[in-house]
């Protein structure tokens, strides 16, 4: 700060202050929601102080029947889906952007740049503009209800790939020469030199990816007519329209508590690494 | 582009660039391709036959005026949802950046909404809103507003705006911020010394030096509340009630997959790919610029 203003630093700390209650508000109800029985959750106004009832509500979401009246999986079940779907479609992504990028950057061959340019596409291209006949070909394809229906089809990535071709294009060409002097070949160079030294970014992409695999909505919605294979994520939707008949708000509100603490979690105990895979990504 | 020293040619490039290709033309460009296809296509009553139509699919839309609202109103949505949340990302990363002790404890507690799915956001909003049961409607009864956002389409799209702004608020604070802490502060502490208070160096110097990032972010929030909110519409409204919250792309899915209106969900989705096409050019345009500056 340039100056010393004890009014403007209370001010400043104030606002601060405020804004970390706006935003934290919603989840404060639904922590809250989380810590009632259903019978004080039928009585308007709502409780804005948490009861003990959390154990209780935790246990009977995640191995009890959830909702009671509704044909679904046991919440458990549901997070273990959506982790593998998280986990498929970041290292998937991770994994062909890496090799494609280190095949743009570091071999001539005949229609490079064309390969460039179809990769570049996929960004115009996001699944909300092509819902019906994407999903005709996975249909066709028998990937219906399958962790490969969930994952696959999103898995292509530009930013990735630019991402990565970006970093490539850093490592000095002496790292290259001197490799290719002792012996190495393509492979040998990609995984000694240029995973190792790419590892903060692939880790750093790793947590955006996470968080992107996880929040998927629109995509499972459409595929998975399973209830195994339900997400964590579309579940909510499901019991928001069984609250219309028959409200309990505290299962509802604990399962979207559960849904959300993984990539919370993620965001918050990888912070640096978010931060820096949200403004390399994204430029 | 390409490194000055490189591999020579052999087969090896083309397998390691294949998975993604493949999975590109699979999923990607052989569906918008099918989506440009059957938007020159129309469905005879019957679901029997298809005739060719050229652009008639697109004629119907740009006649059609519940498709003509529905442009409006993503409009206004995605305005209002840009406008909201970077507004208050941009006064509380104004005010963050001038802290220095506990900065970090206000990052992480201002950064962790950005991991909350919008579905999920759509659903704590709700909660809160709920005629009967919630905290908001309950206060809101004191000010003589009744509030129930099933009846009322204003209702409605307020509740949307404010779930799609809360979830953005993260993104736009943490690009405010680091747009904000690369100002040298020689710059800040020469205003200083010509006697600018705090307010007038953010609006003479403060603002005007981080207006590339201000831009950036529009396009991305734009992009954000035209295709990533379809979770925070299907939970909360269902494009409801009536169509008051019916945007673009709830629009595509809802005629496509509830109506089965093959043609014309397709020629819908080639006009939001045009527009997705525009925003990525600006988006890449502005980055050019950004590196010169």
């Amino acid at each position: 700060m340039v100056e010393n203003r004890p009014l403007t630093a209370f001010l400043t700390h104030l606002v601060l202050i405020l804004g970390v209650i706006a935003i934290a508000l919603p989840v404060w109800i639904t922590f809250v929601a989380s810590t009632h029985d259903a019978l004080r959750m039928n009585q308007a106004p709502l409780p804005l102080w948490p009861g003990d009832y959390f154990l209780v509500n935790m246990k009977q979401t995640l191995f009890g029947s959830g909702l009671s009246g509704t044909e679904s999986a046991p919440v458990w079940l549901m997070l273990l889906n959506s982790l593998a779907m998280a986990l498929m479609i970041s290292t998937g992504k991770i994994a062909i952007s890496l090799l494609s990028a280190f095949a743009i950057v570091y071999f001539k061959f005949p229609f490079r740049m064309g390969f460039f340019w179809m990769i570049f596409i996929t960004l115009m291209l996001p699944v909300e503009v092509r819902i019906l006949p994407t999903f005709e070909v996975v249909a066709n394809l028998g990937l219906l209800n399958s962790y490969w229906g969930l994952s696959i089809p999103l898995i292509a990535s530009a930013t990735a790939t630019f991402m990565f071709r970006q970093v490539f294009l850093t490592v000095p060409d002496e790292l290259l020469e001197s490799a290719r002097i002792d012996g190495a070949g393509p492979l040998r160079f990609f995984f000694d030199i240029l995973l190792p030294l790419s590892r903060t970014n692939i880790a750093a992409l790793f947590v955006i990816l996470f968080i992107f695999g996880w929040n998927q909505y629109l995509w499972p919605l459409l595929i998975t007519t399973d209830t195994s294979m339900t997400t964590i994520v579309m579940s909510i939707k499901q019991m928001l329209e069984a609250a219309e008949q028959s409200p309990q708000w505290n299962i509802i509100m604990t399962t979207a508590l559960l849904a959300m603490i993984p990539p919370v979690f993620v965001v918050i105990a990888m912070q640096k690494l978010f931060v820096q895979g949200l403004t390399e990504t994204d430029k | 582009m390409l490194k000055r020293v490189h591999f020579p040619t052999s087969a090896l490039p083309y397998l390691l660039v294949a998975p993604q290709i493949i999975i590109t033309l699979v999923f990607f460009i052989w569906p918008a391709s099918q989506a440009m296809y059957q938007s020159f296509l129309i469905e005879d009553a019957f679901g029997l036959g298809t005739e060719f139509v050229w652009f008639e699919n697109f004629q119907i839309l740009a006649t059609d005026h519940h498709y003509l609202a529905s442009f409006q109103r993503t409009a206004v949505f995605s305005v209002l949802v840009a406008a909201l949340s970077m507004g208050f990302a941009l006064i509380l990363a104004g005010f963050a950046q001038r802290v220095v002790r506990g900065a970090m404890f206000y990052r992480t507690m201002l950064i962790w909404p950005y991991a909350v799915a919008p579905v999920l956001a759509g659903a704590l909003w709700v909660f809160m809103f709920n005629p009967t049961l919630g905290i908001f409607p309950y206060f809101l009864e004191f000010a003589g507003i009744t509030w129930n956002h099933y009846l009322n389409g204003t209702q409605a799209m307020a509740l949307v705006i404010l779930a799609a702004a809360w979830k953005q608020v993260a993104y736009n604070f943490l690009f405010y911020l680091a747009a904000m802490q690369s100002i040298p502060n020689s710059v800040i502490e020469a205003a200083a010394i010509d006697g600018a208070g705090p307010a007038r160096r953010f609006w003479t110097i403060i603002f005007p030096l981080i207006s590339p990032t201000t831009f950036f972010l529009l396009v991305i929030n734009m992009v954000y509340a035209f295709f990533e909110t379809f979770g925070i519409i299907h939970a909360v409204t269902q494009g409801g009630p009536g169509t008051s919250t019916t945007i673009l792309v709830y629009k595509v899915f809802n005629d496509g997959f509830v109506g089965l209106d093959l043609g014309g969900s397709a020629a819908q989705s080639v006009v939001l790919m045009v527009l997705v096409i525009a925003m990525t050019v600006v988006q890449f345009r502005f980055v050019e610029r950004k590196v010169a500056y």
